[in-house]
């Protein structure tokens, strides 16, 4: 079947969506049998020791049915799965609401937290790996990789300590947590302060994908500088600087796009540790209390929700593969 | 000399390549690749400098122009229409007087058109014309200048690295294992350009593993082994095994299909372990202590060789 120019891309997309849907529903899978046999009592967790003691049997009846402790797993697993198919992802236990609106006010949080840090770190390492695989070996590029495998090799929690310690306990310039100022109205709350709030875990999570990025973009600019075609630009008397722009940048593009679509999966990892240490009320704040509290629809939705957005990169990625690179534009790659 | 009513294009002396590696440990050494190494291009000439797949011809190109990878050094002297060349220079002559031809489409930047590649980013209507000139008369159609080197067939790529060369005036072509995985039909073709080129009072200097190929189009043969010239004769001296002169080309006549197809036993010696003296001493017949020796390069017949017992 052929229906135009864009049919190779048309069925691209359609194999991608059964693709995604296939896997949305492994992954909710294995993570509900990961909750189901995690050693967490939800009911435990969720009134305390003291709490556990001084409840009727009644009573701690009625919260196990409202867990689900007694019911198959299976039949636990296929009400979550109608739940969430009709459209409001079933309701989290802990917050008493509907998953998806949980995550929407959570996802909204880690968003700007993760699109500055994405974008931040995503041009800062390019940039600085490309001037590192240009000179190569030099001062500057010394430097940058020293930098790079010294951040690469710190752990993200105890950076955000360190961060907290010299900018919100000496300087006091940036609070030391949270999203917003605490005992503050909702309502009076301005975008200066979010912002305020924004900076310091924004940063940690910046820092640490630069690394990466840099690290990688260097190699692959070193690779780039040592091919056929570059030799010969350089034989043909083409200057540095034209042999940089009309091949060096546009041929290390294709990785670049990869790499920085790759590193939303790292991003949203780091953002789970990050938002824990400053305390910041975003998804991956979320995911750890309802994996510690037993909240299994709420784990599950973050988990399906994640999963996306990191197939939903790579799938932008491809794309984009498709648009810059005349081998899979002209070529018949999509098929 | 054999081209003494010509003037020099090329004249190199003395050249000598090395790599610096680091053996096990931290342990650094030279590894020479290509030593004392004489070859000249006179005008209106084609030599050919042929010798095994992998024994460092390319590096000899590459020490020409001057873009040897950075572990590598070169030494020795170049001439170019009798100037002395500094490594400034060579980047000047680069690319204008001297061009490189290079042996596979994997020179071509493959996420640019080739038309663009062959103008070198320019679009001044001049350099446009120039381009269109050069595929018309290289036979390449003119929507070529709108593919991808990956949409080249390997003819077309070919005569599109052809035209990369011609875009400026050169007066010295250095043409690298130009004709790989060709028949001796189509490569003879595809060497009619550069016979051409020759013709008209211009240098071709062609570095090939072809020795078939060399004896059709070649004024001259350099025998390249082990890092180094070990003869340089006219062409005509290849007609018979008498004529040469030193024992590796006269190996390398007798295993031509059309001379009896003798195979000769041994390899080269890779440039770690070359042995005193004349390299090919160990696989020679007529090896004897003397070998071992420093070996100068003598002139017979019009040839250079580098061989005491050559005749």
């Amino acid at each position: 079947m052929d229906i135009g120019p864009y049919s190779g891309i048309l069925k691209y997309i359609g194999k991608s969506i059964i693709k995604i849907i296939s896997l949305l529903i492994a992954v909710s899978i294995l993570s509900f049998i990961l909750v189901s046999a995690s050693p967490v009592d939800p009911v435990r967790a969720y009134i305390g020791e003291v709490g556990m003691a001084n409840m009727s049997a009644e009573n701690l009846a009625r919260l196990e049915a409202y867990f689900g402790i007694n019911t198959p797993p299976i039949e636990r697993y296929w009400n979550w799965f109608t739940d969430f198919i009709q459209g409001d992802m079933g309701s989290s236990l802990l917050y008493r609401q509907p998953v998806s609106s949980v995550i929407q006010v959570k996802f909204m949080n880690s968003m700007v937290l993760m699109m500055t840090a994405w974008l931040f770190s995503g041009l800062l390492g390019f940039i600085l790996g490309i001037v590192a695989g240009l000179y190569r070996g030099r001062w500057i590029d010394k430097a940058i990789k020293g930098y790079s495998l010294l951040i690469a090799s710190m752990p993200t929690f105890w950076l955000a300590l360190v961060l907290v310690m010299i900018f919100s306990v000496w300087l006091q310039i940036l609070p030391i947590g949270l999203s917003v100022p605490i005992g503050v109205n909702a309502a009076e709350v301005s975008i200066f302060d979010s912002i305020k709030h924004l900076i310091l875990p924004a940063l940690t999570l910046s820092v640490i994908g630069i690394a990466n990025i840099t690290l990688h973009t260097r190699e692959k600019m070193i690779d780039i500088m040592g091919e056929d075609y570059i030799l010969f630009a350089k034989a043909r008397g083409k200057s540095r600087f034209s042999i940089i722009r009309n091949h060096a940048l546009r041929n290390i593009m294709l990785p670049a796009i990869t790499l920085q679509f790759a590193s939303i999966s790292e991003i949203f990892g780091g953002s789970v540790l990050v938002e824990q240490v400053f305390s910041y009320p975003g998804l991956g704040k979320a995911a750890v209390s309802a994996g510690l509290g037993g909240d299994a629809p709420l784990l599950l939705g973050i988990a399906v929700i994640s999963a996306a957005l990191v197939f939903g990169g790579n799938l932008i990625a491809n794309l984009l593969y498709g648009i810059i690179d005349p081998r899979i534009r002209r070529g018949s790659a999509y098929e | 000399m054999s081209c003494m009513n010509h003037k020099h294009i090329l004249q190199i002396k003395n050249l000598s390549v090395s790599f610096t590696q680091y053996e096990k440990g931290l342990r650094k050494i030279d590894l020479k690749v290509i030593r004392n190494l004489n070859v000249s291009v006179g005008e209106g000439e084609l030599v050919a400098v042929v010798g095994a797949s992998g024994s460092g011809k390319s590096l000899l190109a590459h020490a020409i122009l001057g873009i040897l990878p950075r572990n590598c050094d070169a030494e020795g002297n170049i001439w170019f229409e009798d100037e002395l060349l500094s490594p400034k220079r060579i980047e000047e002559l680069r690319g204008g007087k001297i061009v490189l031809v290079p042996q596979s489409v994997t020179y071509l930047d493959p996420l640019e058109k080739v038309g663009r590649q062959v103008r070198k980013e320019q679009d001044e209507e001049s350099v446009r014309t120039k381009q269109e000139e050069l595929f018309d008369f290289y036979k390449l159609p003119q929507n070529t200048a709108d593919l991808y080197p990956f949409e080249l067939s390997g003819g077309m790529a070919r005569r599109v690295l052809l035209t990369t060369a011609m875009m400026e005036s050169p007066r010295l072509i250095i043409a690298d294992e130009p004709t790989p995985g060709l028949h001796l039909e189509a490569a003879k073709k595809a060497m009619s350009h550069f016979r051409e080129f020759a013709d008209k009072g211009n240098g071709v200097l062609l570095i090939t593993h072809d020795i078939e190929l060399a004896l059709e189009v070649a004024d001259r043969i350099a025998v390249f082994y082990a890092g180094t010239t070990v003869e340089e004769a006219p062409v005509a001296d290849f007609q018979s095994v008498d004529t040469l002169r030193h024992p590796y080309t006269k190996a390398l006549w007798r295993a031509l299909p059309q001379n009896g197809f003798h195979p000769f036993p041994g390899k080269q010696p890779y440039a770690k372990d070359m042995p005193n003296g004349c390299p090919f001493g160990p696989r020679c017949p007529q090896l004897t202590p003397e070998c071992e020796g420093n070996i100068q390069e003598q002139l017979i017949r019009f040839g250079r060789v580098r061989c005491i017992h050559a005749k």
